[in-house]
């Protein structure tokens, strides 16, 4: 069943037509590659989903039932996480500290709720051996490096038992041994059965990891299939046009 | 390779315990202003006294109360410049109240009120209107001080009417405590409230959800937005809170001093700005403690304190405290490049 279904979304930005009819569904374990180049509506789609922005028409189920969306935090109840481009993160302060940010895990009676360190620590230490990290509870996320940076952002995304997470462009500022540590990230995502929707600009990553992807330009989608009927050179070609449609 | 347990990677700190406070610029300042006091007490006779510990103490209380407020703004990464107006603004509603034969049971919420006010007005400005603090806060400097010259006529009030005895009480007088194998130690109210504020304050940045939030807001304001943190009443309320403490503060100095005039406070917060930079906070934000602003105004009025007794023209104090904000910052700066 599709955790996720969008019918004829559009988005316009004053008099730019960001999306045009978009459509598109996601199954649980599923893991999407949304692909376009810069403009064609990507992130816009993504950023819809996640409650940043409302659509203009269309509508959005997820798990069968109709969603509209005001603010992220009522996308984030409905199960929809999002790990932004820039990760969203606190270089200031520990993992722990970012991976509960505005979730924050507290004890004691009210008034006097006081923060509960040690099950925030235990938990963040818990989320990233599940996603394989060696990221470390206590650190502060300016001294980490990238692909821990991702793997905080991503555990972040696992507090709530999620439906769907989007990811926007998590291996396009790092090196080549921590892109590895990301994609591998996202399939321990797929494996407890949550919808992934990957945008990336990196061919092979999206035909590593995903087993769909979906092409736009100029805000519509030009394609929709499963990634072994495709090939990069078909990608290429449906993001610059040379071919129109597939 | 070794497979490391759970509660080793939950345990496992990037530094130890000497680590950490050696790379805090507070404990540096701390160290600084313990060896300015003891080379005080061995180079002259007089600052080790009993009356002049208890002078520095109750002088750096006012700057110390203020700055635990202006911590929590410099940690979100804003700047509070109209605290020194707010103080006397307070000060002068509790006064004027006071003057009019209302309780100080009435005086004092009607001046701590009038503080909040002010606090509200500048937080709302800044966090929903979008100003940016340095202008808002500018803007209330002259405002506020222009009010409670409004309010007084700017005059002098030095009669509280029945409670007068209670409101100087409150500033001027002090508690004693036994301390073994030295008698007695007198402490002064300000400074009695000083340390409850700041045992108050250090509580709430280490183990409330509040002051988790404030440093994620100096840390970066985007992401905590993104990840649900209220940024914008996170913002009212450290503006409020830094009026209070300005508050406080002004209703204390009234009681010590006795008397209420319209330029109290002049130029207080730039005195609180560099004690808070002393102690350890980052103007860009993130990073502050209440330990740190405590320090800071210690070691401002230990320098100032020492500057008198020395002989040497008060004039230099300025530029001893010019020098160790810039100073303290050095050290941070090559302590950043160091680890990065």
């Amino acid at each position: 069943m599709a955790v996720l279904e969008l019918s004829s979304i559009s988005k316009n930005f004053g008099a730019i037509q960001a999306l045009r009819d978009v459509s598109l569904s996601l199954d649980a374990g599923d893991v999407l590659g949304l692909m376009g180049d810069n403009g064609a509506g990507k992130s816009t789609l993504v950023k819809i989903i996640a409650g940043n922005f409302r659509p203009l028409h269309g509508t959005i189920r997820i798990g069968g039932a109709h969603v509209d969306f005001h603010r992220p935090i009522e996308a984030r109840k409905h199960g929809v996480e999002i790990v932004y481009q820039d990760l969203a993160l606190c270089g200031n302060l520990t993992a722990a500290a970012n991976v509960f940010l505005g979730r924050e895990l507290k004890v004691g009676i009210w008034p006097i709720r006081i923060l509960d360190y040690s099950a925030m620590y235990r938990r963040a230490a818990e989320l990233f051996r599940e996603l394989k990290s060696e990221t470390r509870p206590r650190d502060l996320v300016q001294q980490m490096s990238g692909g821990q940076r991702q793997a905080v952002a991503i555990a972040r995304t696992r507090l709530s038992d999620p439906k769907i997470v989007l990811m926007d462009e998590p291996t396009a500022a790092i090196s080549v041994r921590q892109v590895a540590e990301v994609l591998s990230l996202i399939e321990r995502l797929r494996d407890h059965g949550i919808g992934v929707i990957l945008i990336s600009h990196r061919m092979p990553d999206v035909f590593a990891v995903c087993n769909r992807i979906a092409v736009l330009r100029r805000g519509e989608k030009v394609a929709d299939k499963p990634i072994n009927h495709s090939s990069p050179e078909e990608v290429t070609g449906l993001i610059t046009g040379a071919i129109d449609r597939a | 390779m070794a497979t490391i347990s759970l509660d080793d990677t939950i345990n496992r700190r990037t530094h130890g315990l000497i680590g950490t406070l050696l790379s805090r610029q507070t404990f540096w300042v701390f160290l600084a202003a313990v060896a300015a006091v003891i080379y005080l007490t061995i180079a002259t006779n007089t600052f080790g006294t009993h009356q002049n510990l208890f002078n520095v103490a109750r002088n750096c209380a006012f700057v110390g109360i203020i700055a635990l407020g202006m911590t929590a703004v410099i940690i979100t990464g804003g700047i509070d410049l109209s605290v020194g107006s707010i103080l006397a603004l307070t000060g002068m509603v509790t006064g004027m109240a006071m003057a009019a034969d209302y309780s100080i049971w009435v005086a004092v919420p009607a001046g701590l009120g009038a503080a909040l006010v002010v606090g509200f007005a500048n937080g709302f400005l800044i966090a929903y209107v979008g100003m940016p603090a340095f202008v808002v806060t500018l803007g209330m400097m002259s405002l506020a001080r222009s009010l409670a010259m409004v309010l007084s006529g700017n005059q002098m009030v030095y009669q509280f009417g029945t409670d007068h005895a209670k409101l100087v009480t409150l500033g001027g007088r002090f508690l004693e405590f036994p301390i073994p194998f030295a008698g007695w130690i007198q402490a002064p109210n300000p400074a009695l409230v000083l340390l409850i504020m700041a045992l108050g304050f250090g509580f709430a940045f280490r183990w409330s959800q509040w002051g988790r939030h404030i440093f994620a807001v100096g840390g970066n304001e985007q992401a905590a937005e993104l990840t649900g943190v209220n940024v914008r009443n996170v913002k009212v309320s450290v503006y409020m809170l830094s009026a209070l403490c300005a508050g406080i503060a002004g209703i204390l100095q009234v009681g010590w001093l006795g008397t209420i005039s319209t330029g109290m406070g002049t130029g207080m917060e730039l005195i609180v700005i560099a004690a808070v930079v002393i102690g350890g906070a980052n103007l860009m934000g993130g990073s502050g403690s209440a330990f740190g602003a405590v320090v800071g105004a210690v070691l401002i009025e230990v320098i100032r304190n020492s500057l008198t007794l020395l002989g040497i023209n008060p004039f230099w104090q300025g530029t001893f405290v010019g020098t160790f904000i810039i100073i303290a910052v050095l050290f941070d700066r090559i302590r950043a490049g160091l680890n990065r």
